[in-house]
C-alpha cells in the first residue's frame, strides 16, 4: 500500500522504512495508497448480450422445474372447504345478528363432507374467516404480552383498551380485544363408517408461544364476565400456556382472509368417504358479512394448497425464455457493435457536415 | 465613527474591551439550546422533530416512538458532538493565546503580563520572532531608521516579509522615552480591512511638536503577524481582543448550496407534497371506512361517540406511517460521502504540485458535485494561466528597439554599448527601472543582492537593471543607494505615489543627492502614462508602435516616464499630498486626485517588455474543458489582445457602447449556426456602462457566446460578471490567484484559488485551492464528475428505498381497514433505514462509471453532469416508479405466497422485509458500475448482517420477533418466495436496462463498452475532429494584425467591419485563447494589479 511511485527525482520518495528521514524534507505530498488515489482494483461488469441472454435463459431453466414441482406439490394437497355460515342458520330467520347473539338458542348444525381423494394423516382442520380484520389497528394492538407471560403482571393491562378491566375495575386476564373475540365455533367429526374422528387439539400452536409467550402459571381471570360477551370463554383452571385455541388466535393474521388451525385428525381418509360434521355456529360474522369456512387439508413441502407459487414460477420462467429468445433474435437480426465510436454523437454530428 | 486612543493613559483604557480573544460559538450553558436551535432551523430537522413528537401520542403512533427518536437523537448527537469538539478546540487555542506572556509598559517600567490583559493604549514590547498579540501602532524599533519586518502569513497568507516603519513623529525617540510617551491616536472604529488604517497621531508635549502625523497600514503591527529580523519593536495597542483587524475579518462564510443539493431539496419538497396527498386521501378513506365498515366489525369495538379530534386521528396515523418517505439518513449519508470526496481531492497525488510543494486543498467539503456541473469558468490571467514569474525581455528607449534580434535585451550588444557610453536616455531608463518601485534589497551573507518584491514585475525590472550594472544596493529610511558601474549614487525618496488598480501607475518623487534635483519617476500601463505625456516635441508614435509590437508578441509592457520638478512646485504639492494623506475618509480617492496633479507633462523614456510565461498545460487544459462544454471567460486586469474570431465590444459613451453591443449581438445571432466559436472582447470602461445600462442585451450576448475576454476589469466588475452569469442560472466557477480575485471567487458557485506567487489570499478565500491551473481539468472532470454521479445515485437511491418500504405500508393499509396499522415492527423500521439500506450504498463513493483516463480523453461526457442528466425530476420519476413497482411485487408475492394458514403478521412482515433487502442489494449491485473489494464487503456483508442481526433478535423471547427468523429459515416456501420476488422485481429492470444499453446507448454506455473491450478506439474520432477544426494559423494572425492596425486610440469601437465582413471570416475555425501552445500569451501594454503595495 505504501510503495510510493514518485516520478521526479527532485521529489523525495517517501520510504516505508525509517531510514529516509532526511530525504523526507517536509514534503506535503499526499501519501500514496490505492484507496486514496481511488485506484482499488475493481471489476466492472457490463451488460453484454451474452451475459444478459444467458442470465435470462438460466433463470428460465431454473424456474420452470421449480414451478412444476411447486404446482405438483400443491395439486397433491387434498383440500375440503365448506362454507357453512349461510347454511347453518335457519332459512326463515331475518334477524341473523339477533339470532347469533341470542345465547338461548342452540346453534347446532350438521354438515356432510365428501372426501374427493385419499387424504393421508395427519389431516389438518382449519377454520377460515373472511372479511375479518385481525390486522385492524385498534384490534392488533389491543393486547398485553407481559400479562400473558408473567403471573405477577396480571394488573398490567396497558394497551388493552377497551377490554382492560371489568365494570368494577378488576383486571381482565387475558385482556384486550383479541382475546375477548376468541373464535368459539366447535366441530365434531364422525366418519361415514360410524367411527368418531377425534380431533387432536394438542400442539396446534407454536411451541415457542407455549413455552415463552404464555405463562404456564397464568390463569384466566374475570374473562368474558362483562355485559358484552365477545367470543369463547376460557376455563379459569387451565393455564394460558395450555389454552392452545387462544394461543393460535392471538397470532394475528396479516390479511382479512385467514385460516387458523383448529386441530388434527390422525386418521387416513379414503376417497369417497363421507364425514359428518356436528358444529356449533356460535361466532358472529353476520354483522359484518364475513364468511366462515371449515377446511380439511393435507400438507406438502410447500405447505397447504397454494397454486400461486407454482404458476408464478412457471410464468416467470416462460417469460424469461421468451425474453432470452427475443434478445437473441434481435441480436442476430440487428447486430449492434457496442462501443462503436461512430455512435458518439459529437463525432457523428460534426463529421457528417 | 472614530476612536481616540490615549497612549499610556490608564484612565481611558476601560472604554474598550480587553485583549481576550474568543472564537467560541458556545459557552457551556448555552451550548445545548443554541446548538439545538441551530439544528432545528433546517426544514428537514423540523420535520423529523414534528414526526417524533407526534409519535409520542400512543393513539396515533403506528410504531414505537423509538424508531424515529433513535435515529433523530443519533443524528443530532453526531453533529452536536462535532460542534462541541470544534468549539472545545477553539477554546483551547484561545486560552493558549490569551495566556501567552507579553511585555507591556506599566508606569514607565516594562512588565510581563498575560496577553488577555492588554488594554487599548498600552505600549507593548515585542522581541524578534514574537507574535503580535493585538493591533499595534508602531512607535519604536531597534532599527535606527525605524523599520521593522513582519511576516503576515497568518493574516493574508503572504509569506514575504513586509516592512513596517514608525510614524515620522516618533522618529528618533530613545527607548527610555518610549516608556513615557503620551499622545493620542485618532483612528476609525474597528473594521476588517487589513490593507487600510487611515488614522492620525499626535504626541503630547514634551514629545516633539503638536503636529498631526498621518498613519497608514505601514505603521501598524497587526495581530497574528510575527516580528522578524528585528531585535525589538514596540507599539501602542489600538484594537484589542475580537476587535482587531483579524478578529473582525473572522466570519463564517455563507454556506454554499450545490445544484445537486438544491435539486434534492426540490425533490424532497415534491415527496413531501406527495406524502400530504397520500395522507389526505388515505385519511379520508380511512374515516369513511371507519364509519361504514368498522362500526359493523363488532370485535373492533369502535365507540359510538368519539372525542372531538377523532376525524384527525386516522390522517395523523398515516402521516406518521408515511413519514419514512423522507429518508432520515440522507443528510448523514450525504455529509459522509461529501467529506470523502473532499478527502479524495486532497489525497490526489496527481494534483500535487511539486514545484511549490502544495497539495490540493478542499476548504469547502460540501460542494464537490458542483464541480461536475460547471458551465462557466471565469478565470483570471496573470498567475492563474501564467506562471507569474516575469522576465525582462525587450525594451524600446527613445525609439530604439533593444532585444529584437535575440529576444533578450540583456544580451543585446547595442544596449550594453549604450550603457557603457552613458547615453543619457538609457541611463534615465535604467534609473526608473531601479528606483521606481517598492522592492526591498537584502544583502545576503555571500554578498549577493537579494530583492524582496511583492510584484513580480518589479522584481524582474530591478533584477534586469542590476544585470545592466545599475544595482540597487540598499534602502534605509528615505535614502536609497544605487551602484552604477562602480559609482555609488544616493537618492532621497520624498514621496511614493502608490499604485492602485484605478490609477494603473505608480510614481516616486526622489531627490538626486548628487545634483539636488527633484525628479518624478513614473511607470505604468500605456494608457495610464501616455495620455499624461505632453512634453513639447516628443513623438509618442514610436512608443505606441512599440507597445503594439510587444503586445503581438504576447509581452507585458510598461511605460516609463520622467519629469524634473522645480522646488516650489514640489513644496506646494507636497503640502496637498500630506493633507490628503491624513484624511480619514476617502483617503484613497483624494490621494489619487492629488497624485494626478503631479503626474502630467511626463517625458516618456521608453517601454519595457516583460515576459510572463504560460503555465504548463494551460492550452491543453482549456482545450479539454472547452470541449467538455464549459464556457470560458477570461477576466483580466490587463489589456488583452488575443487572436481568433473576435468581436470587439467597445465604446466610451453610452451611445457608442449601445451601438457596439447591438452590432455584436446581431453578428452573434447571424452566425448562430456556430455561434459558440466566436468570442467577444469587452473592456472595463464599456463593461461599466453595460452593467449599468444594458444588462439585458448583455445577458443575451453572454448566453450566446462561449468565450469572452474582459480586459481591464476591476475586482468588483469581476464579481458583477459572476453575479450576472449566476442570475441566468448558470453554474459558475471562478479561478484566480490574487487578492483582486477574492470577490469573484467568493461570489461564484465554486471558487478555486491558485496558491501562487501572489500570496495565498485567493486560495484562502476559495473553496478549493490547487497549485497549478492544469489541475483544474482533473478537479472538474475526475473529481467533480465522479462526485456528481455518486451523489446523484446515493440521493435517489435513498428515496427509492424509503419509498419502497412506505409503499408497502400503504398497500398493507388498504388491506387492514385503512386504519393505519404498520406491517413492520419498530425495530425493523428503524434498522432498515439506518443500517440495512444505508451502508451498502455508501460505498458508492468508490464507484466509477468510466476510468479516469477515458474521462480525460472524452471530456464531452461532462455534458451529462452539466445538464443534470443523472439527477433530475425525470430520473427521479424512474426511481419513484421503480420503488412503486418493487413495493407492489414484494407485497403481492408475499401476500399470495403467505396466504391462508400462513398469514401470520410477524412472519409476513419479515418475509416482506427480507424481500425489500434482497431487492435493494440487487438494485445497488445493478446500479453500481465498478466493484472493489469494499463494495463486495458492504453489499454482501450487509446482506449477511441482516440475517445475523435478525436471527439474534429472534432469540429474545420478549420481542414479537421471537423465533420468527428460525421458523422462516426452515420453510422452503420462504426461500422460494424470496427468489420469486427477486426475479419478478429485477427481471424487467434488467431487461430495460439491457435494452437501453444496447439499442439506445448513451455516450457513457458506449465508452464503458469501449473501455472494457480494451480497444484503443476511443478518442480516435476526436483527434481527427480536432485537426479538422484547428484553424489555419496564418489566417488568423493576419486577421488579428489587420484588426490591430485599424486601432487608433484606446477606447475607439473596434468593430469597424460590417457584420457581414466579420461573418466572411467565420470559417471552420475554433476560437482559441492561445493560437498555439508555443506562442505567447497575447497581452498588450500592461501595468496590472500585480503592483501591490503594503
Amino acid at each position: 500500500m505504501m510503495n510510493s511511485t514518485s516520478a521526479s527525482p527532485a521529489e523525495p520518495t517517501i520510504s516505508v522504512s525509517g531510514d529516509g528521514t532526511d530525504a523526507r524534507r517536509n514534503s506535503k505530498r499526499p501519501k500514496y495508497s490505492r484507496f486514496t488515489q481511488q485506484e482499488l482494483p475493481a471489476c466492472k461488469p457490463i451488460l453484454t448480450p451474452q451475459w444478459v441472454i444467458s442470465i435470462f435463459t438460466l433463470v428460465g431453466i431454473i424456474f420452470v422445474p421449480i414451478g412444476v414441482a411447486a404446482l405438483l406439490a400443491s395439486n397433491d394437497v387434498v383440500e375440503i372447504v365448506d362454507r357453512y355460515e349461510t347454511e347453518c342458520i335457519p332459512k326463515n330467520i331475518s334477524d341473523k345478528i339477533g339470532y347469533i347473539q341470542n345465547p338461548a338458542i342452540s346453534k347446532k348444525c350438521t354438515r356432510v363432507l365428501k372426501v374427493p381423494k385419499d387424504m393421508d394423516k395427519p389431516v389438518y382442520v382449519y377454520y377460515q374467516l373472511d372479511n375479518f380484520y385481525q390486522n385492524h389497528r385498534r384490534y392488533v394492538k389491543s393486547r398485553n404480552d407481559q400479562q400473558l407471560r408473567d403471573k405477577s403482571k396480571a394488573n398490567e393491562t396497558s394497551g388493552c383498551d377497551p377490554e382492560k378491566t371489568t365494570a368494577n375495575g378488576m383486571p381482565i386476564v387475558p385482556c384486550g380485544l383479541i382475546a375477548w373475540s376468541l373464535f368459539n365455533d366447535t366441530y365434531n367429526f364422525t366418519h361415514s363408517n360410524g367411527e368418531t374422528l377425534t380431533v387432536n387439539k394438542k400442539d396446534i400452536s407454536w411451541k415457542s408461544d407455549r413455552n415463552h409467550k404464555f405463562g404456564s402459571d397464568v390463569f384466566p381471570k374475570n374473562f368474558q364476565n362483562g355485559t358484552l360477551k365477545g367470543g369463547k370463554t376460557l376455563d379459569p383452571t387451565v393455564p394460558l400456556s395450555k389454552q392452545e385455541d387462544l394461543i393460535v388466535w392471538m397470532r394475528t393474521a396479516a390479511l382479512p382472509t385467514f385460516r387458523k388451525l383448529y386441530g388434527r385428525i390422525e386418521v387416513d381418509l379414503k376417497e369417497n368417504d363421507t364425514i359428518t360434521v356436528e358444529l356449533e355456529n356460535n361466532y358472529n360474522t353476520y354483522s359484518f358479512g364475513g364468511k366462515k369456512k371449515l377446511v380439511l387439508s393435507t400438507t406438502s413441502w410447500l405447505g397447504g394448497k397454494n397454486d400461486f407459487l407454482g404458476i408464478a414460477y412457471i410464468s416467470i420462467g416462460g417469460v424469461c425464455f421468451f425474453l432470452a429468445t427475443l434478445f437473441t433474435i434481435v441480436y442476430l437480426v440487428k447486430p449492434r457493435k457496442l462501443g462503436d465510436p461512430s455512435y458518439l454523437s459529437w463525432n457523428s454530428n460534426r463529421l457528417m457536415q | 465613527m472614530k476612536r481616540f486612543v490615549y497612549i499610556n493613559d490608564d484612565s481611558f483604557q476601560d472604554s474598550f474591551c480587553d485583549n481576550r480573544i474568543s472564537n467560541r460559538k458556545y459557552t457551556i450553558l448555552n451550548f445545548l439550546p443554541k446548538n439545538l436551535l441551530e439544528q432545528f432551523s433546517r426544514f428537514m430537522n423540523q420535520y423529523f422533530l414534528l414526526i417524533a413528537c407526534l409519535q409520542l401520542w400512543p393513539l396515533i403512533t403506528p410504531v414505537n416512538p423509538a424508531s424515529t427518536w433513535g435515529p433523530l437523537i443519533f443524528i443530532f448527537s453526531v453533529s452536536s458532538s462535532k460542534e462541541a469538539w470544534d468549539d472545545y478546540n477553539r477554546y483551547l487555542s484561545d486560552k493558549k493565546a490569551n495566556e501567552k506572556k507579553v511585555w507591556v509598559v506599566k508606569e514607565g517600567i516594562r512588565n510581563q503580563i498575560e496577553a488577555q490583559d492588554i488594554h487599548v493604549g498600552k505600549i507593548v514590547w515585542l522581541r524578534e520572532n514574537d507574535e503580535v498579540p493585538c493591533d499595534l501602532v508602531l512607535i519604536g524599533t531597534s532599527d535606527p531608521q525605524g523599520i521593522c519586518f513582519v511576516e503576515t502569513a497568518a493574516l493574508d497568507g503572504e509569506t514575504d516579509l513586509k516592512t513596517r516603519v514608525i510614524p515620522s513623529a516618533c522618529v528618533g525617540l530613545a527607548s527610555e522615552q518610549l516608556h513615557k510617551i503620551k499622545g493620542v491616536i485618532e483612528c476609525p472604529n474597528p473594521d476588517n480591512d487589513i490593507r487600510r488604517f487611515d488614522s492620525n497621531m499626535r504626541l503630547f508635549p514634551p514629545f516633539l511638536d503638536n503636529d498631526i502625523c498621518p498613519l497608514t497600514i505601514n505603521n501598524t503591527l497587526l495581530q497574528s503577524c510575527y516580528l522578524r529580523n528585528t531585535d525589538w519593536a514596540c507599539g501602542v495597542a489600538v484594537y484589542t481582543g475580537n476587535e482587531t483587524k483579524l478578529g473582525m475579518s473572522r466570519g463564517i462564510a455563507e454556506p454554499k448550496l450545490t445544484a445537486v443539493d438544491a435539486m434534492i431539496d426540490k425533490l424532497t419538497g415534491a415527496i413531501f407534497l406527495f406524502q400530504l396527498v397520500v395522507v389526505v386521501v388515505l385519511g379520508f378513506a380511512g374515516n369513511i371506512w371507519k364509519d361504514t365498515e368498522a362500526r359493523k366489525q363488532w370485535y373492533v369495538m369502535y365507540p359510538i361517540e368519539g372525542p372531538w379530534y377523532e376525524l384527525l386521528v386516522i390522517p395523523l396515523r398515516f402521516e406518521l406511517l408515511c413519514s419514512i418517505m423522507i429518508p432520515i439518513s440522507i443528510k448523514v449519508s450525504l455529509d459522509l460521502v461529501k467529506t470523502i470526496y473532499a478527502k479524495f481531492i486532497e489525497w490526489d497525488e496527481e494534483m500535487f504540485d511539486q514545484d511549490t510543494n502544495t497539495p490540493a486543498h478542499a476548504a469547502n467539503t460540501a460542494i464537490s458535485e458542483d464541480l461536475g456541473q460547471v458551465e462557466y469558468i471565469l478565470t483570471d490571467k496573470t498567475g492563474t494561466l501564467t506562471e507569474n514569474s516575469m522576465v525582462f525581455r525587450r525594451c524600446c528607449i527613445s525609439g530604439i528597439f533593444y532585444g529584437n534580434e535575440n529576444g533578450d535585451a540583456l544580451k543585446d550588444a547595442a544596449l550594453l554599448n549604450a550603457i557603457s557610453n552613458n547615453v543619457p536616455d538609457v541611463i534615465r531608463f535604467l534609473t526608473v527601472m531601479t528606483i521606481c518601485n517598492t522592492v526591498i534589497p537584502v544583502k545576503s551573507i555571500g554578498g549577493a543582492m537579494m530583492y524582496k518584491a511583492l510584484s513580480q514585475d518589479e522584481y524582474a525590472l530591478v533584477n534586469a537593471a542590476s544585470q545592466l550594472h545599475m544595482v540597487l544596493i540598499s534602502k534605509s529610511g528615505n535614502f536609497l543607494q544605487v551602484n552604477f558601474r562602480g559609482v555609488a549614487l544616493q537618492y532621497e525618496i520624498l514621496d511614493i505615489l502608490e499604485f492602485t488598480s484605478d490609477r494603473k501607475r505608480m510614481s516616486v518623487v526622489v531627490k538626486d543627492c548628487q545634483t539636488e534635483k527633484i525628479i518624478l519617476l513614473s511607470k505604468g500601463a500605456d494608457e495610464a502614462i501616455l495620455p499624461h505625456a505632453s512634453v513639447a516635441g516628443q513623438q509618442l508614435r514610436p512608443f505606441i508602435d512599440a507597445v503594439e509590437q510587444y503586445a503581438l508578441l504576447g509581452l507585458r509592457t510598461l511605460c516609463f516616464g520622467w519629469r524634473e520638478l522645480d522646488e516650489g512646485e514640489y513644496i506646494e504639492w507636497s503640502r496637498m499630498f500630506k493633507e490628503a494623506n491624513s484624511t480619514l475618509t476617502d483617503r484613497e480617492w483624494k490621494l489619487a486626485e492629488v497624485c494626478q496633479k503631479l503626474e502630467h507633462h511626463i517625458e516618456i523614456l521608453g517601454v519595457a517588455a516583460i515576459e510572463d510565461r504560460l503555465q504548463d498545460g494551460v492550452p491543453e487544459t482549456i482545450e479539454t474543458l472547452r470541449k467538455s462544454g464549459i464556457n470560458f471567460w477570461m477576466l483580466t486586469g490587463d489589456k488583452q489582445k488575443p487572436r481568433g474570431q473576435l468581436l470587439f465590444l467597445n465604446g466610451r459613451t453610452e451611445d457608442e457602447v449601445f451601438r457596439s453591443l447591438e452590432m455584436v449581438l446581431r453578428t452573434m445571432k447571424i452566425t448562430s449556426s456556430e455561434p459558440k466559436e466566436i468570442a467577444f472582447v469587452v473592456d472595463g470602461v464599456a463593461l461599466e456602462i453595460i452593467l449599468k445600462q444594458f444588462k439585458v442585451s448583455f445577458t443575451e450576448l453572454a448566453t450566446l457566446s462561449r468565450t469572452a475576454i474582459c480586459c481591464r476589469v476591476t475586482p468588483s466588475q469581476k464579481a458583477q460578471l459572476v453575479e450576472l452569469l449566476k442570475s441566468c442560472d448558470y453554474r459558475t466557477l471562478a479561478i484566480g490567484d490574487g487578492g483582486n480575485d477574492v470577490r469573484m471567487i467568493q461570489q461564484a458557485d465554486i471558487g478555486v484559488g491558485i496558491s501562487g506567487r501572489e500570496g495565498l489570499q485567493a486560495a484562502r478565500a476559495a473553496d478549493y485551492s490547487i497549485g497549478k491551473f492544469r489541475f483544474l481539468k482533473r478537479l472538474i472532470l475526475v473529481h467533480g464528475r465522479y462526485s456528481y454521479n455518486r451523489t446523484a445515485f446515493l440521493s435517489q437511491y435513498s428515496f427509492y428505498k424509503s419509498l419502497l418500504l412506505c409503499f408497502i405500508q400503504i398497500l398493507f393499509s388498504l388491506f387492514s381497514g385503512v386504519s393505519g396499522s404498520s406491517l413492520f415492527n419498530s425495530v425493523s423500521l428503524m434498522a432498515y433505514n439506518v443500517f440495512y439500506t444505508s451502508i451498502p450504498v455508501l460505498t458508492c463513493f468508490l464507484d466509477k462509471d468510466l476510468s479516469e483516463k477515458t474521462v480525460m480523453q472524452n471530456p464531452q461526457i461532462l455534458a451529462y453532469c452539466q445538464a443534470g442528466r443523472i439527477l433530475n425530476p425525470t430520473t427521479f420519476a424512474g426511481w419513484f416508479g421503480r420503488s412503486a413497482y418493487h413495493a407492489l411485487v414484494v407485497f403481492l408475492v408475499t401476500m399470495h405466497a403467505y396466504a391462508g394458514e400462513k398469514s401470520e403478521i410477524e412472519e409476513v412482515s419479515m418475509v416482506a422485509l427480507s424481500g425489500c433487502i434482497w431487492l435493494q442489494a440487487l438494485v445497488v449491485t445493478l446500479e453500481m458500475n465498478s466493484f472493489t473489494i469494499l463494495q463486495h464487503i458492504a453489499i454482501w456483508g450487509n446482506f449477511l448482517a441482516f440475517y445475523v442481526i435478525n436471527s439474534i433478535v429472534s432469540t429474545i423471547p420478549r420481542l414479537g420477533m421471537y423465533t420468527i427468523m428460525f421458523r422462516l429459515f426452515r420453510q422452503s416456501s420462504y426461500w422460494v418466495t424470496m427468489i420469486l420476488i427477486l426475479a419478478i422485481g429485477m427481471g424487467p429492470v434488467l431487461a430495460i436496462k439491457y435494452f437501453r444499453y444496447t439499442y439506445k446507448p448513451n455516450i457513457i454506455n458506449i465508452l464503458q463498452h469501449q473501455e472494457r473491450s480494451g480497444g484503443p478506439v476511443y478518442a480516435m474520432g476526436i483527434g481527427n475532429l480536432e485537426s479538422q477544426l484547428r484553424p489555419m494559423d496564418s489566417d488568423l494572425s493576419s486577421l488579428s494584425v489587420t484588426q490591430s492596425k485599424s486601432r487608433n486610440t484606446v477606447h475607439e469601437p473596434l468593430l469597424s467591419d460590417s457584420p457581414t465582413a466579420t461573418r466572411r471570416s467565420v470559417g471552420p475555425s475554433t476560437f482559441e485563447f492561445f493560437p498555439s501552445a508555443q506562442s505567447r500569451l497575447s497581452s498588450t501594454s500592461t501595468y496590472n494589479r500585480n503592483f501591490k503595495n503594503n
